[in-house]
Parts: structure tokens; C-alpha cells; sequence
């Protein structure tokens, strides 16, 4: 089963942890990416963020991340992937992406989770602004 | 020999917000590449242009390669400028 989703509100891991179940699987995986407060930039400094926000292109980020997760599934033989992607505002500290996956061992499903993240930071067409305590703002385009 | 067509390009992030606005109507020769695509709203839009330089061209909802020759009839096109979800 693949399960995607774009969503404005908290990710909470309890709403989706079910999504994975599956009898013949011996490992669940779970990443939350969260926000976070303190970037240390390339040149020593160091910048407070205080809340970020979430763009994305929503058919063609739904279609990249089904099309990623199908790929995972095949790849490291996978029972279940599920992507949740908050978009809008996400306060400091909370999820803005929860990866879960579920195999027959630990080994794939370990496996996974740091290739999707990879990809999906790579080719997904979502971005992040931050908005620092002093109130400037950015859009990160890495 | 060649014709123009108008094209409509969705924008995001920071160069939406350097244009100030989230599409990019722009006029190109018919057939044209997504290269020549992206330096024309480039062109358009010159604060954002070195962001736009290292921008991708997605086809309905697809990445093209710089030489993908686009159909001006029936597409979706959108400026896909580095993400950085998660």
C-alpha cells in the first residue's frame, strides 16, 4: 500500500503508524523531518529561525512522491510506504514530513527511509521559507 | 519556418515572489525547447534571473531535459526553481 499526502495541519505520527501494518512484515520504519530552530551558515554564522513556510507544487509533488514511493517499494521490497508532507505554516519544532515504511526485515526498511528523504530533497517541488527572529524572510533554493 | 505562441508558466517560491505574481505569460517561437523557455522569463523577469538560470522546466508535472521540444497546444508548464522540501 502507498499512502501520500499533502497536508496543512499537524503531522501526527499516531494518524498514519496503521497505514503500514501488514502481517508478513517484521520491521516498521518511521523519519519525522522537523523543524528546527538554529541554521549555522556556510560562513560561521549562525541564524534563528523563527517559523517556516511551505510552498509546493501539489499535483506534480503528490505525483513525484507516489512516483518515488512506488520505486522504494520495488527497490527494497516493501510492504507499505507512506509520505505525509505538512505545507503552509509549520511552527518551530514540529513535523514537516513523516517517511514510514514497512518490510519483511529491518534491513530494507532501514534502507529506505534515507533514500526517499534523499530524492524527495533533491526532485519534489516543495520549498521551504524561513522567516528569522529579526523578521527578514527567505526562500531556501539550495 | 517558424510561428510564436504564447505560452503560460507557472512560477513558485522565489521567483514568484520576485515577479510578484504566480504565472509567467510569455511569447516564443513555435517549436521551442524548455531551455529557450526558461531564458525567455528570465528575460522577463531579470531580479530573479540567476535563480531562473538554475530553475528546471517541469511538463505536465514531469522534468524535461533542456533540449525537450515543447507542445505550445495542450501543456501545463512550471518553473521548477531547487527545492527544498522535508
Amino acid at each position: 500500500m502507498i499512502f501520500i499526502r499533502l497536508v496543512q495541519t499537524p503531522i501526527e505520527l499516531v494518524d498514519w503508524s496503521s497505514k503500514i501494518d501488514d502481517p508478513d512484515t517484521g520491521a516498521h520504519a518511521w523519519f519525522a523531518g522537523v523543524t528546527r530552530r538554529k541554521t549555522t551558515t556556510a560562513s560561521g554564522a549562525v541564524r534563528i529561525t523563527k517559523t517556516l513556510h511551505y510552498q509546493a507544487h501539489q499535483s506534480m509533488a503528490e505525483a513525484q512522491l507516489r512516483q518515488l514511493a512506488e520505486q522504494a517499494k520495488q527497490r527494497y521490497s516493501l510492504a507499505a510506504v507512506v509520505i505525509v508532507h505538512r505545507l503552509g505554516e509549520v511552527p518551530i519544532g514540529q513535523a514537516s514530513v513523516l517517511v514510514g515504511c514497512s518490510s519483511a526485515h529491518r534491513s530494507d526498511a532501514f534502507a529506505a527511509l534515507p533514500w526517499i528523504m534523499d530524492r524527495l530533497k533533491a526532485d519534489v517541488p516543495i520549498w521551504k521559507r524561513e522567516t528569522y527572529m529579526d523578521e527578514s524572510t527567505e526562500w531556501i533554493h539550495p | 519556418m517558424t510561428s510564436t505562441a504564447p505560452l503560460r508558466i507557472l512560477l513558485f517560491a522565489g521567483v514568484r515572489d520576485a515577479a510578484g505574481c504566480d504565472v509567467a505569460n510569455v511569447t516564443v517561437d513555435d517549436p521551442v525547447t524548455a531551455a529557450k523557455v526558461i531564458e525567455t522569463v528570465a528575460a522577463q523577469i531579470p531580479a530573479a534571473a540567476p535563480l531562473i538560470g538554475v530553475s528546471r522546466l517541469a511538463v505536465d508535472g514531469q522534468y524535461v531535459a533542456p533540449d525537450h521540444v515543447i507542445d505550445c497546444s495542450d501543456v501545463e508548464l512550471a518553473l521548477i526553481p531547487p527545492v527544498s522540501g522535508g
